[in-house]
This record gives C-alpha cells, structure tokens and sequence, in this order.
C-alpha cells in the first residue's frame, strides 16, 4: 500500500539534475500549431474523402416537434442523407451501459420528439460538401408544438431545492453567531450565463474500418468519450478507436462529447464513407453546456479587530432539465477563511434551457465573484485593509474538517504580491485618483482551487535510436501537456529532449484522467514519471546483465542518467549504443499512480492573490483594466512558460467575468443573446493592460511524487474581484450583478451624484 | 449558403447595368459584412459583382476638401496624413470601429452600407422585419440594449453600427454615386440612410444598382473636432452611442436607424445653451425602454465631456 510518506523520497523530477523541470521550454507541439499543420479532428486526413454533416438547431425552447418535412432538404444538390427522431438509426436509450464498467453511457442523438432547450440538435443534413450540407440543413422543415419556456432563473428562485444528495455545511451556529457580531454584511451578488467559446468549435470526423469505428473529436477525456461512443453505437468498447490529438481549448465544455461524435459516427456507418461533423460557433452557445448563472448570498459577521465570527455564502444556481449540475459556488469557501460559526450550501431550480455544466474554475470562478468583494466592503467597513483583514482570518488548519494544509502560502501570496504591486499606494477612500479623464482605483482579491490527484497510467520506450516515446491516453486542450510530458521523461531519463516523442490523445494508449478540473499535469504527470523509473530499472538492468556493456555486473542501483549516457561512475556507454545492441526491439515499460489512502489527511489547495488597477471613465461608466499582478503558490513549477500562460489566461478570463462576458437569456424564447463572438464579448488584447503572473517557490510533498500543483484554473479564481474591487475603489461605486457593464455604472454614478 | 454566381467588375458602368439588370445582383466590396450574412442565409444575393478592384480606392484633394474613393479601406483612410491633419474626426471614428484586421479589408463605400448589429437581425430563428417585411420585431419587447431612442418605429428599433459615417455626418460629407443609368449623383451623406419607419428593410436613398463611388469632404469646418464613442470593450465592439463633433456640427452614433445630425444641439449650442442643455433639448423626444433608458444619460455625458476637451484643446 502505497503512502504519502513515499514522496518524500528525491526521484529525478524533484532532483532535476539537468535543470529541465522548470524551464520554461517551448511548446512540443508549437511549430504545428502557429504553421496552422496541427491536424484538429476536423482537419485530420480520412482514408478517402468524406461527407459533411451539417445539423440543425430546434427553434423552440420546450415542446415536441409535431411534423419533419425534409423532402426539399432531401432533394437538394449532393444530399445524401437527412435525418431527424423520425429516422435516425436506433440507438440504445440514454444512459445505457452494457458494459457494466463502462466511464460513460449512451448518449443517443435525435432521440425523439422532444425538444428540452433552444438549439437542441434535432435534424443531421449530410451531403457531399459542407456548403451543399449548410445549405439544405435550412430546407429542413419542422412545425414544433410549443411549450411557454421556463426559463426564468430569477422568477425561479424561489423555488429552488437542495442538489439531490447535498446538504448544507453548517460548523457552530451560523444565526446565532452572526446576530451577536459588532459588524456584519448581508449582500447579494448575480452572476450570468457564460459561454466557454472555445477557439476550436466541437468537431468530429468517423470512419469504419469493417466493425471498428476510427473516430477523431475533440474531447477532454478520451475514456468517456469511447466508452459514450461505443454504448451509443451499440458495440464493444474495443471496437471504438477514438482520437484527440490536438484540441482548441476545453474549459470544461469539452469535458463530455456532444451528437457531432455520434452522428458522424452513425452518418459513416449508414454512408460507408468518413464523415465530418462540427458545431457553427452559433450552435456552440446553445448546443453544448454553459456556465449556469448564480445568486449568491454572502453574510460575514466580524470582531472589530476584523476577525470573522460567523461567515455564510448561499449559492442558488440552476441546470438542464434532466441534469444535475450544480455550480458548486459556495464550496471553495469552506477552506478559504478561519470562523467559528460557518453554513455554506447550494439551491438548485431546473429551467428549459441549455445544460449546465463546468467551466473553468467551476465553483471558485464564480464564488469568489461574491466572497472576495464582501470581504473588500467589511474591511471598508472595519477600516482595515483588504489584505490586512483576509491575513488576520487566515486559519491554522482546514477550518471545516481540521486536518493540516499540505502547503498554504496564502499569506505569502497576499504579502508579496501587495509589495510587488505597490498596495500601499492605494487610498482606502475612493475617487481620489484621478489621470486625465480616468478615475484610478487599486483593488485585490485572494484566490484559491483545489487539487487533485486521480488515477493514471502511462507507457515510456525506447528505441534502438535512443529516442524516447511517451504514450499515454491524456489530452492537450492547449494547457502544454504534450510539453510537460516530454520534460518528465527527458529528466527522468537523462535525456535531451529533441529525442523525447510524445503520443496522446489515443483510446488505446494506457488510460489517464484526462485535462479538468487542474488534475492534469498531476495525475498524469505521476503516472510517467512511474513510467520512467520503471524504464530506467529496465535500462539499468539491461545494461548491467549484458556482458558487452561496460556497465556489466554493476550495481543496478548506481547506474546514473544523463546527456543520453549510461553509467556507473566512469564506466559508460551512450543508451543508443546500449538499446541497439543488447535490445534492438526497444524496450518499454508501464507505470501507473493511484491516490494513496492517506492523502486525504492533509487539506490540499492552490493558492494566490491578484491585484488590479482600474479606471473608470465617470461620464461613460466605462471599465479599462490598466494593470494587473497575480501572484501564486501552487506547488513545483513544471514549466515556467506553459504555467505562466494558464495563470494569465485564467486573470483574462476574471477581467471578461467581471466587466464584459454573459448571455442574457430571452424569456420569451428561452434562447441566448449574444450567439457569436461579436456579440459575445471576451476581453480583446486591448482590454489587457499590462500582465503578470509570479509563482512563488513551492514544493507540495503531499500533493503526489513530484512535488507539483494544478494552475490551469487557479488563475481564474479571484481575478475578476479584484477587478470589482478596483472598480470601488475608483469610483465608489458597487455594482453587484456582472458583468460590470457601462450602463449599471453609469446608473452607480449618477445616484452618487458624480 | 446558397449557390451564387460571381464576377469580378473591371469597368465601373458595366458593374452598375448588371446590377440593375441581374436579379439578386450585389455589390461585394471588403465582403467583412457581407460575406457574413450571406453564412447565416440572412442575405442570399444570387449574384455578387466584385467593385472592389475598380480603380476607386484613391483619396485626392478637391476643391479644399477631399475626395475619398469608395474602395479606399477604412485602414488606408484613416492613415492619410491629410486625414489626420485636417478631419481628426474621421480618423479616431473609423480606427475605434470593428478591428485592425477587418479595417483592413473594409471599404468606405461598404462600412456606409454595413447591416444593423441587432442580435435578432443574426438569430434567423426570431421575426424581424429587416429579414422578412411583415413578420414583426422580435427586439422590440426584448433583451437587447443595443436598441435605438431616436426615430425608431414600432416596425424596428435597431441601429446602425457604422463610426465612420457618424463623423462623415459632422463633417458634412456628400455621397457621390452612378446609377444604372450612368449618371453620376451626388448628395449630402446625411441624406443617404432612411429611418426604419414601416419598411426597415429598405435603408438607404440608393435605387437599386447604384454604386456609391466617392465621399467628398468638404474644407475641414473651423473649430475644433472629436469622436467619443463608449462601449463595453476597449476595442470590437459597438458604440452604446457616441459623438462626433466638427467644428459646431454634431452627430450621434449608435442611436438611430441611421447617423444622426444633432441639429437641435447644434442650434441649442449655438444659441449659448450650456453642453448639457442642447444635448438634453436633442433628447427631449427619445423613447427609451428599461435596457436602452442609459443612453440618454450617456449620451448627454458624453457630449458635454466631448465639448469640453474641444475648449480645453482650444484654450
Ligand atoms: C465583428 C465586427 C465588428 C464590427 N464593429 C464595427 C464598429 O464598431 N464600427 C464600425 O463602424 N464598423 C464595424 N464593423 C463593420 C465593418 O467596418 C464593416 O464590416 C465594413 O465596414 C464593411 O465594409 P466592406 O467593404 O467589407 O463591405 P461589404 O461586406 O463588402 O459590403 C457591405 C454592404 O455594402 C454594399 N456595398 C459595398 N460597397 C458598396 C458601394 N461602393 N456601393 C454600393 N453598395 C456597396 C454591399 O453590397 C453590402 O450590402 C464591424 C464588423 C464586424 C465583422
Ligand atoms: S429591431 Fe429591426 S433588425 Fe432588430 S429584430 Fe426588430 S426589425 Fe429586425
């Protein structure tokens, strides 16, 4: 039985004798991809040419669909097939699993009649090419029998219940605790629908191989989405060879596949011949899962000397009808602050409207939205400083469950950063800073995520050339996995890293986790580093029981790695020489990593504060963000580079939560505005002022064997309170429905008389 | 999208006759809006006549003024050294609009013409009567903020995005054209955009097939000049309203059917009324909804700062 203890032990990732892990070392996969040659699912070249599918949303938010007319569509030039509920190839019923062990189940495309959100795929148009399958998909006629939409979020809240199988987090007595402090705070925050709007829309292309289905999508779980694939189809698992190499950006919303993967499976299987199918940017918004928009209650009751004595965030929230999801807004703060009187919990209401699901950060993303500005408006209140106020209600242990932190550099994080930023420059009055037409404020915000470690297994071999393959079934949504990959084994075996080939993405590759949740680079980062090591005991062994080394009859143990050599003191001989000689076949090893038991004895999370500078026009109500600090402990740094780029895109992501990002939704249809990415506003480069993200040294020797933490959401959580904060502090306005739009500052500043 | 035949138009009367004669003939220029709405079947012209390689691309002097051919780019205008110089206006309307890339491509003649932004215009799934005369305005009871206070009917409340005519508008530009019939027309640009009215598909004064070949300025008006636009992003995005001022004309963007000469702020002003005052006796007849009442305060705002950075320049 493995234990937490064992990580403790040096192994060539905490050593990196050769300096690798760390440096911040170009993209793997770069060249391909900025040369526009990095075959996405859509653009990778089938064995002959293929069709295209093109589908068509529904125009109703909640109903059934009463009557399909595709004989236009049908006759149209190059259709070769149109397909609605009516016609679809028979799939078993949603959720099926026959293979009892299966990660997914069925997930059957046009299932029937019924219409549950606005843009359901409800027909597949396929054609000879994609502008004969476009057009004709808008000569499918459906006549739809139309329910009222509920879709109501804030008409609905009353109604909202517990999540199935939750209920609230209540530590000491809440009510009583918070009656009896000097100072309290009862705000209310809303934030909207946000769309992932990834760079590269979901997309598939399938063919069959006699009873084997070749199918290239862009997932962020290879698993699921083979074992989805196969329980829908109806066939073994193994019959399923699902691919994603390179994948434009996830955030959650590629974290399940959608009917593109299963209808251009089924369309290849029905036409005898690859088909492609992907989502328009416009069915994007509609056609897979959003973040769902929230209400958050947030009280705080303190000492006056700021300490927190009673502390609650509410979180109502909504989801899909036949979905579960709940954006998880209250729980991140159950280990953010000490208190002794504590009740966190989620409502949950479902609407007819499109399902609801993780992005980026989901929880933190949009809890600190609230938290983080209550805590700014109690230390106005308290005069403290913000950073001085969360320093002082930092607790000792896990404040819900007691264990010990594994790392908590939360303080450091505050400290450095406000030194780094120049805090003290900020006034605790607002409207005070004026440059030209532009009122400047400082604002901050703590950040916090989880971390995980879930169960990996990867593959490492050599070759008779001494290069270095790394297989394993994770994917790159952009984060630089293929990077850090090729770093681990490079390090672990001593080699450069031009010999190290990386190949992922793959269902028949040994099975990992996949990109979410910042588990990434963890979980599968662990399995190949266990991959490597049992690679180097092969190589070592090898070297040591042939006769022909001149490591021969060494000590397994003593053979050291490194610039592609094998040793034992002077004794030496490159791996190539070695590999070529004594296993020409290459040699290959397997390694998998699993959570020890006793990892969960330590409170594990990632940590950092950001810092803003804002102006704000006070005629317009207009927002500029002018610079920003991020300052992060999240364990070993595996590349500076890719690390550094997951941190700022996260604080880009705050500034578009805080100032720009939403869909309203339109209750009449039940639909979204903002369908396109003119009208869907995330932040363009000249809304990034300047940018920073600093990580603080940190080696977590509890988080799992090399010493490293997740970044790909920590970044996120907390940025756009600072940004709010700023705002305040500019103005003196607070506005606490996002995104922090012109017209509800404007509003702000007039009712203040400015 | 619908199957379309394509020409590339090397001989400007030639492009106009087809275009009158050819049903569902359009004229293709940057193709940055075009192009677009003919994706999503919002526009399905049957023919598109290329002008964009007419040789109409030069901006020259004329008469103290300048004349800026239609296929010179937003890019290119805004870059002109006289431009800069003399309509300082003109410059910061159209680099404030759309983004570097599509600047580059858009045309003067094309940005004139470009199609509301209202998002029930996009989604093809909601009446509109911009699309479909007659099916109703599904913006009119809403959820868009992007909607007009000024001169808007209950047949559509949309507005047009352009910055560059906004600041054409304060400069007192003129439009000139041919027609089908060859002639060679010419107006002031005020003149050119109609109001919504009960037929908010048809936007313009042009008759079918005319091509707009020039803008022509006329000597930069005495007095200071200045674009304000206010918007939810520093750059892409559209204006909530904005202001373009040359000299004593005002115009508004981004709260008509239309740019929108302020003549009675104008007026107000000239008369001594206080920044505040004429944009206030301008506004006196907007109608205004819960999501677009904001524009009113803005745009009041907006002018009275506008004005004052004029005076602050000038003094
Ligand atoms: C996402 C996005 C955001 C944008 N934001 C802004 C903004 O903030 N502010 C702004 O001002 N603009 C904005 N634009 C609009 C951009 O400036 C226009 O797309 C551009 O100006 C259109 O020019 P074009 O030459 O590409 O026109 P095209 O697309 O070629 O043509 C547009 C229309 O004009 C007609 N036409 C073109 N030239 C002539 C002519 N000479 N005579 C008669 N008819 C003609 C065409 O038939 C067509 O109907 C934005 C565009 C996009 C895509
Ligand atoms: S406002 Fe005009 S463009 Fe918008 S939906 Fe109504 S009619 Fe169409």
């Amino acid at each position: 039985m493995s234990s937490v203890h064992d990580w403790a032990a040096p192994n060539p990732v905490t050593t990196n004798r050769s300096g690798l892990i760390g440096k911040g070392v170009d993209r793997y996969e770069g060249p391909l991809k900025v040369t526009g040659t990095a075959p996405y699912a859509y653009e990778v070249r089938p064995p002959s040419p293929p069709a295209y599918g093109v589908m068509v949303g529904s125009a109703i938010a909640t109903g059934r669909i009463a009557a399909v007319d595709t004989a236009e569509a049908q006759a149209a030039p190059g259709v070769l097939a149109v397909w609605t509920h009516l016609n679809v190839p028979p799939q078993p019923p949603r959720g099926t699993k026959a293979h009892p062990r299966s990660t997914a189940g069925s997930r059957p495309a046009l299932e029937s009649d019924r219409v549950t959100h606005w843009g359901q795929p409800v027909a597949l148009v396929v054609a000879d090419t994609w502008e004969n399958a476009i057009a004709a998909s808008a000569l499918v006629r459906l006549s739809y029998e139309a329910g009222t939409p509920d879709v109501d979020f804030s008409a609905r809240l009353p109604d909202a219940g517990q999540p199935p199988g939750e209920q609230d987090v209540e530590i000491g007595d809440f009510d009583a605790g918070f009656a009896t402090s000097p100072v309290t705070l009862d705000e209310t925050w809303s934030t909207p629908i946000q769309n992932h709007c990834q760079m590269e829309p979901c997309a598939s292309l399938a063919w069959w191989e006699g009873d084997k289905c070749i199918a290239h999508t862009s997932v962020q779980m290879v698993k699921p989405a083979q074992h989805g694939l196969a329980e829908t189809l109806g066939i073994d698992r193994d019959a399923v060879h699902l691919l994603t190499r390179y994948i434009g950006g996830g955030f959650g919303g590629k974290g399940q596949t959608y009917d593109d993967l299963t209808l251009a499976a089924l369309a290849a299987r029905a036409l005898g011949r690859p088909v492609k199918v992907a989502f328009s940017r416009q069915q994007m918004m509609h056609g897979t899962i959003h973040r769902p928009a929230t209400v958050q209650r947030v009280r705080l009751g303190a000492e006056k000397d700021g300490r927190l004595n009673a502390f609650s965030i509410m979180t109502w929230t909504h989801c899909h009808q036949d979905g579960t999801f709940t954006e998880h807004a209250s729980n991140f703060a159950r280990a953010l602050y000490a208190a002794p009187n504590r009740l966190t919990g989620h409502r949950l209401v479902k609407l007819d409207l499109p399902g609801a699901g993780p992005m980026r950060a989901p929880g933190e993303a949009s809890g600190t939205l609230s938290l983080e500005c209550a805590m700014d408006e109690l230390a106005e209140q308290l005069g403290l400083d913000p950073v001085e106020l969360r320093i002082r209600n930092e607790p000792a242990v896990d404040p819900e469950n007691g264990r010990p932190f594994s790392q908590r550099q939360l303080v450091r994080c505050l400290r450095e950063g406000a030194q780094m930023f120049g805090w003290d420059r900020r006034l605790p009055t607002p409207g005070q800073v004026r440059d030209g037409r532009w009122l400047v404020g400082l604002g901050m915000a703590a950040a916090i995520r989880g971390n995980f470690l879930l169960p990996a297994k990867c593959s490492f071999s050599v070759d008779a050339e001494g290069v270095i393959t790394v297989r394993q079934g994770m994917t790159d949504i952009g984060t630089g996995t293929y990077t850090v990959l090729a770093q681990i084994a490079a390090e672990t075996l001593g080699v450069p890293l031009g010999v190290v080939k990386v190949e992922i993405g793959d269902s028949e590759l040994p099975p990992a986790p996949g990109s979410g949740g910042q588990f990434g680079a963890a979980s599968a980062g662990s399995a190949a580093l266990a991959a490597g090591m049992n690679l180097r005991r092969a190589i070592a062994e090898l070297a040591t029981g042939d006769p022909n080394s001149p490591l021969y009859g060494g000590d397994p143990e003593r053979v050291t790695f490194q610039d592609g050599v094998v040793a034992i003191e002077n004794r030496s001989e490159t791996l190539a020489a070695l590999v070529r000689r004594a296993a020409p076949d290459g040699l290959t090893a397997e390694g998998d990593s699993r959570p020890p038991p006793d990892m969960r004895e330590w409170s594990t999370q990632t940590y950092g504060s950001h810092f803003c500078e804002v102006g704000v026009d006070p005629v317009t109500g207009e927002v500029r963000v002018r610079r920003m600090l991020g300052v992060f402990a999240a364990g070993r740094i595996l590349n500076e580079k890719t690390a550094r780029s997951q941190l700022t895109g996260g604080m880009i992501w705050g500034v578009g939560s805080a100032l720009t990002e939403g869909n309203a939704v339109d209750p009449r249809h039940g639909s979204l505005i903002g369908q396109d990415l003119a009208q869907y506003l995330v932040p363009v480069q000249a809304d990034i002022g300047d940018l920073e993200a600093i990580m603080l040294d940190e080696v977590d020797d509890k988080a799992n064997p090399m010493g490293i933490k997740g970044v790909g959401e920590l970044g996120n959580s907390g940025a756009g309170a600072a940004v709010a904060n700023a705002i305040y502090n500019a103005c003196g306005v607070r506005v606490r429905d996002y995104p922090i739009t012109p017209d509800k500052l404007l509003a702000g500043l007039i009712a203040k008389g400015m | 999208m619908r199957p379309f035949t394509y020409e590339r138009a090397t001989d400007l009367g030639q492009a106009v006759r087809e275009a009158s004669q050819t049903p569902g003939a359009r004229f293709l220029a940057g193709g940055t809006n075009l192009l677009d709405l003919m994706k999503l079947e919002i526009e399905r012209p049957q023919h598109l006549i290329d002008v964009s390689r007419l040789p109409l691309a030069g901006v020259e002097d004329a008469d103290g003024g300048l004349r800026i051919g239609a296929m010179a780019t937003n890019s290119q205008v805004a870059g002109d050294r006289r431009v800069r110089e003399h309509y300082p206006v003109l410059t910061q309307a159209i680099v404030s609009g759309a983004s570097g890339q599509l600047r580059n491509k858009a045309t003067t003649g094309g940005n004139l013409l470009q199609r509301t932004r209202c998002p029930y215009f996009y989604d093809t799934t909601k009446p509109c009567n911009k699309r479909t005369p007659g099916a109703g305005c599904a913006a009119l009871e809403g959820v868009s903020r992007e909607t007009a206070i000024l001169g808007a009917s209950t047949a559509c409340i949309a507005v047009h995005p352009s910055d560059m005519a906004v600041a054409l508008v304060a400069l007192g530009a003129d439009v000139e054209t041919q027609t089908p019939a060859g002639d060679t027309r010419r107006f002031p640009l005020m003149e050119l955009h109609r109001l919504p009215g009960e037929t908010p598909h048809i936007e313009t004064h042009l008759i079918p097939g005319e091509l707009i070949t020039a803008v022509v300025l006329p000597p930069p008006p005495p007095g200071g000049q200045i674009y304000r636009k206010a918007r939810d992003r520093a750059s892409y995005a559209t204006a909530h309203a904005s202001i373009a001022i040359a000299g004593g004309q005002v115009a508004l963007g981004g709260l008509a059917h239309k740019p929108w000469r302020a003549v009675t702020a104008e007026a107000a002003l000239a008369a001594g009324a206080s920044p505040t005052e004429a944009m206030t006796a301008e506004l006196a007849d907007a109608s205004v909804g819960e999501l677009n009442a904001f524009k009113v305060p803005l745009t009041t705002r907006l002018f009275a700062a506008a004005v004052q950075e004029i005076s602050g320049e000038a003094a």
